[in-house]
């Protein structure tokens, strides 16, 4: 499988990065590159294997529903870039 | 009395409990050595501030005959770890003047067991490289040069500020993370020991997350009981990530010199690549004689799908970024591009934010898991490694502990590489252990004809952690210590 400068275009969207389109080729070039050197793992046989869902195998710990941490919005918005009565701001999105 | 910064944790520990020399002593000695390696360009922010309160504490609990494992113990800690106050940007300008109102577990731990932090430290950006290149605050220098050379070299990565400031006795060890082999590789690159403990066995919780079933906090330290008495500390059962095991943190150090008589050391056929550079593989040979003429069993084994695992992770760890950095999008923290609107704000602030390398793999990431390709890729990756794991549990019959190069050349000079898949297959022997979920270790073992470190690998059973102190100690104890010249 190869992408061409479409694909590259349709994921950068899909990722939210802004690609300028002179960049489009290089990219595209960069990922068949690495893209194909990932083709050699059709030559494994995995028909009758489990894809590994855990590298432990250990029980999914489990707590009380209950609310053990938070109050404090101050902190939660401390970092963002715009905020305004301990919501975060963003442009416009509903008019 | 030899230089405050040339001393061991171990000797430190023992100084500064017969007070030889106070925390504060220690801790301005460093400060001092940060100053005049600036060149190397390790730290990317110092705290001499804090440095000296938490010396300062250090020295009261120590006069009152308390303290901490670590009591008094200067460290530098990798920018992907969360330190509250204190800039943690994982190295990129996508996280620009983020400052976490809370601590990391890890560093937590340290901090709680007497710890002193110095700063920050230089890694490649988001935990993405091999030889710390793509970081936003530049390259890190290796303390080593070639014999007679002055040529720079790269430390190797992604943890290359941690291996840099170990190797140049800037701190007297550091935290590191390791994804695909960015403790080990860099530990190799330097002559200095770097462990990646066991899937589980150190939380995750505060360190900026690359790919979450991959990645595993470790330290590189100057010696193999140092790195033990780093990791005991950073070690913990965690109920803030559920991937941390709750099992107890043995004493690591106690393994250090324990006999490896009868020990079943493996040596797996599938790691002599093709073509092999006849030093690593002259390396690997010596390394499996000094542990047989320590009374090691030295047993032939094979781990079919070892070429797998390097292409395998190419798309776990992308398609596990690509949905972990989904979260900088320049509403609740770093940097914000303004745009027309919401979309375009979050593709400018993600353009502008990240770097090259990190791009790419957030693109790759998203592609393989993209509608109609996630069997093809993800799946398909994921089977694979089920089988890489397979190969290891079938190998764990027959043997105690494993036998590898840790890299497959010495450390190599910014721009050598620029092409991704040659700079990927630096961790063609470490990623394995990753994709496993097992611990590893690299251990100095001996020095490139042009006067490099190169390093071994020791990979052990799951929690297996002690198996490795005490194998790596005897690789240690025939190999001697290696030391870069300071020419800074």
């Amino acid at each position: 499988m190869s992408v061409d400068q479409a694909t590259v275009k349709r994921v950068a969207r899909l990722a939210r990065i802004k690609v300028k389109d002179e960049a489009l080729t290089v990219l595209a070039n960069e990922l068949n590159s690495i893209l194909h050197w990932i083709e050699q793992l059709n030559a494994v046989d995995v028909s009758a294997v489990e894809p590994l869902t855990s590298v432990v195998s250990m029980k999914m710990k489990m707590r009380k529903d209950e609310v053990t941490d938070g109050h404090y919005p101050g902190q939660v918005v401390k970092n963002a870039p715009a905020q305004e009565d301990n919501f975060f701001m963003v442009p416009k999105v509903v008019e | 009395m030899t230089s405050l910064t040339s001393l061991t944790i171990a000797d430190a520990r023992d100084g500064l409990r017969k007070k030889a020399f106070s925390a504060a002593e220690l801790t301005e000695a460093y400060l001092a050595a940060m100053e005049k390696a600036r060149i190397l360009n390790a730290y990317i922010v110092e705290t001499p501030d804090k440095a000296r309160a938490m010396a300062k504490a250090s020295d009261a609990r120590l006069a009152k005959g308390e303290g901490g494992p670590l009591e008094g113990i200067p460290l530098g800690i990798k920018d992907l770890f969360a330190t509250e106050g204190v800039h943690t940007q994982a190295c990129s300008h996508v996280l620009h003047g983020f400052k976490p109102t809370y601590e990391s577990t890890v560093t937590a731990n340290l901090w709680r067991d007497g710890a002193v932090m110095l700063g920050k430290l230089n890694m490649d950006e988001f935990a993405m490289g091999s030889s710390n290149e793509t970081s936003y605050y530049g390259d890190v220098i290796n303390p080593w040069k070639r014999r007679n050379s002055n040529a720079a070299l790269v430390p190797g990565g992604s943890s290359g500020g941690s291996a840099s400031a170990v190797a140049a006795h800037i701190c007297a060890a550091a935290t590191a993370t390791d994804t695909g082999g960015s403790i080990r590789q860099p530990a190799a690159f330097t002559g200095t020991v770097g462990i990646k403990p066991t899937y589980g066995r150190c939380s995750r919780w505060g360190i900026i997350a690359f790919a979450s079933s991959l990645d595993q906090a470790g330290p590189i330290a100057r010696d193999v009981r140092d790195a033990a008495i780093m990791l005991r500390s950073m070690a913990s059962a965690d109920a803030k990530d559920t991937t941390s095991v709750a099992a107890p943190v043995p004493d690591y150090e106690k393994a250090v010199g324990r006999p490896i008589k009868g020990l079943r050391v493996g040596i797996p056929k599938e790691y002599r690549v093709d073509p092999m550079p006849a030093e690593i593989d002259a390396l690997w040979a010596k390394g499996a004689a000094w542990l047989k003429e320590q009374g090691a069993e030295i047993v032939d084994i094979s781990l079919p799908h070892t070429k797998y695992a390097l292409p395998a992770y190419y798309i776990v760890a992308p398609a596990e970024a690509s949905s972990n950095l989904a979260r900088y999008d320049g509403v609740r923290y770093g940097l914000r591009v303004p745009g027309d609107d919401i979309v375009s704000m979050y593709e400018n602030s993600r353009a502008e934010g990240f770097g090259r390398e990190v791009k790419r793999r957030i693109l790759i990431g998203t592609y393989v898991l993209s509608a109609g390709y996630y069997d093809a890729y993800y799946v398909r990756a994921q089977k694979v490694r089920t089988l890489i794991k397979r190969d290891f549990d079938e190998a764990w019959s027959k043997v105690d502990v494993v036998l590898t190069p840790a890299t497959p050349s010495p450390a190599f000079a910014p721009g050598e590489i620029t092409d991704p898949v040659q700079m990927y297959l630096n961790d063609i022997f470490t990623v394995t252990v990753n994709m496993a979920g097992l611990p590893g270790i690299a251990v100095p073992a001996g020095m490139s004809s042009d006067g490099l470190p190169l390093g071994l690998q020791l990979i052990g059973k799951p929690f297996g952690e002690e198996t490795l102190f005490q194998t790596a100690a005897a690789v240690e104890q025939a190999a001697g210590r290696f030391a870069a010249t300071p020419w800074w």
